[in-house]
């Protein structure tokens, strides 16, 4: 009479035996002098969604912001220990920034299209990792625009502005970007934050389809959205991972008295 | 455990319990109403038996009720998701107890007028006095949370089924040795039929007790009492 979520046991059971795409070691992040990450430790699965909960101020962004070196943009911000994607190092001075980005994609809390067609949205990435001619092109944007569920949408207008289109549009325009250019990790902060329930639901099933070819992350502030979504949950709080478990674990019956709180809404 | 931000969560919550309570107050008294029925074959409290079903099925229906719009209203999440699927579960449990507390009163209504054989009774009341200790310490365990209790209470059906198992017996030899007591016995048999279904139910109740404090769930095999025309071992 356990309370299982959807997955069937034994295709639960098998796919723990997933590997680690993303493996973070001891990880620790400052914003010059303030520690924002305490030595956080934890896998993300190959083809699973992982999420990050936790209350504002927690890390969780930051933890996602350091997958893919974001903060290297920033002045005095530094990262401690370790994060191996397929093995290797990706916080090591030598990692080439704009492979990693390529590897590892991210979709922001707010929709954010290029004041450009949705065509060039989507191919201007695309552009500047490889070069191809304009029929490989059209076929490679027509893919990430079907790979986020918006082909359909938008077939017969793609010379129109990205900025046309309605909210959850332009976050699948985003999503579509970030897949064009085959990054094998996608990560989320927030994406649904902005959204109506109809755009979210969207993007919920389409991060579902997503998770079949991409290994994903996703913050996110609505714990039903983490229920629903995610294969794994992690609870930060404070900068420190308090409880990493099997999604369906954490939110029925969590180990941590601090992540009950948290979930059941007493957090004080 | 710290309150909820939102204090009306922890008043939906608390309702529930409250509701569960009262449906647990009242199968019990309608179970000991309809032992006493039955020993004393009294007809009036009988009656009082079977009108007292009604106030307990009321209730199932407004503890799911509350139980279904919480989920829809609040998304309950670990303990509370538990709370909300235990006072479901629990008030169904309830309810069928109610229910087979009223057949027995039933039953007892049709019999009185043959009163025969005060002895054959004397088995079910230990069966009673066992279930009705059960579904005492069961209620207490939920009140409580306490899971210990729980577990025994789940770990002592055995003993009701062994009662049940010689009762049988008893009964099946005052219907061999006179056919004129075959009706009255074929009651009675039900009625511990009934009882030991009661503890069954308790049984239900010690494991979603268990579920509700720890999110784990009883093995699905529980221990076990002999049952008759159990087909002998070969040793």
């Amino acid at each position: 009479m356990s309370l299982v979520m959807d997955v069937p046991a034994a295709q639960s059971m098998s796919r723990s035996d997933l590997p680690e795409k993303v493996s973070v070691r001891h990880l620790s992040f400052f914003y010059g002098e303030t520690q924002a990450l305490k030595s956080i430790s934890l896998p993300l699965h190959r083809n699973e969604v992982t999420a990050f909960i936790g209350p504002s101020g927690c890390g969780k962004s930051t933890l996602l912001r350091v997958l893919n070196r974001m903060y290297d943009l920033y002045p005095n911000q530094r990262a401690e220990g370790e994060v191996l994607l397929d093995g290797e190092n990706i916080l090591s001075p030598d990692q080439d920034l704009n492979l990693l980005r390529a590897r590892v994609g991210m979709v922001f809390q707010k929709p954010t299209p290029f004041p450009m067609s949705i065509y060039d949205n989507i191919a201007f990435g695309i552009k500047l990792y490889e070069r191809m001619n304009k029929a490989e092109l059209d076929r490679r944007v027509e893919e990430a625009l079907r790979g986020a569920a918006l082909w359909n949408e938008v077939k017969d207008k793609l010379g129109a502005s990205g900025l046309s289109l309605s909210g959850g549009q332009q976050q699948r325009l985003c999503i579509a970007r970030t897949v064009a250019i085959h990054p094998e990790v996608i990560l989320f902060d927030e994406p649904c934050s902005a959204l109506d329930p109809i755009s979210t639901a969207k993007i919920e099933e389409l991060i579902d389809e997503l998770s079949e070819q991409y290994t994903i992350a996703i913050v996110t502030h609505n714990m039903q959205q983490a229920a629903r979504v995610s294969e794994y949950t992690a609870f930060m709080y404070l900068g420190e991972l308090i409880e990493f478990d099997r999604t369906r674990r954490v939110f029925t019956s969590p180990e941590k008295k601090q992540t009950q709180d948290y979930i059941t809404g007493r957090f004080g | 455990m710290p309150e909820h931000i939102v204090k009306a969560y922890d008043r939906e919550l608390e309702a529930l319990g409250h509701r569960i309570a009262e449906m647990g107050g009242l199968a019990e008294k309608m179970l000991s109403e309809a032992m006493d029925a039955l020993a004393e074959l009294d007809v009036e409290t009988a009656r009082r038996v079977v009108a007292s079903d009604p106030r307990l099925d009321a209730l199932q229906r407004e503890v799911e009720e509350s139980a279904v719009l919480t989920i829809a209203r609040r998304q309950p999440m670990a303990v509370d998701l538990r709370e909300c699927v235990a006072a479901i579960r629990i008030s169904g449990d309830l309810e069928r107890v109610g229910d087979l507390a009223k057949n027995i009163a039933k039953r007892t209504a049709k019999i009185a007028a043959e009163a025969r054989l005060p002895r054959a009774i004397i088995g079910l009341k230990s069966m009673h006095d066992v279930a009705a200790m059960q579904l005492k310490d069961v209620l207490d365990a939920y009140a409580q949370r306490d899971v210990e209790r729980a577990r025994e209470v789940w770990s002592r059906d055995a003993e009701l089924d062994a009662l049940e198992d010689s009762v049988f017996r008893d009964l099946l030899t005052f219907m061999m040795e006179d056919p004129r007591n075959i009706s009255f016995c074929t009651h009675l048999l039900f009625c511990s039929k009934n009882i030991e279904r009661i503890g069954d139910h308790t049984t239900n109740i010690a494991e979603t007790v268990v579920f509700l404090v720890t999110g784990e769930s009883l093995p699905v095999e529980r221990p076990k009492g002999k049952m008759a025309f159990e087909p002998a071992e070969s040793s």
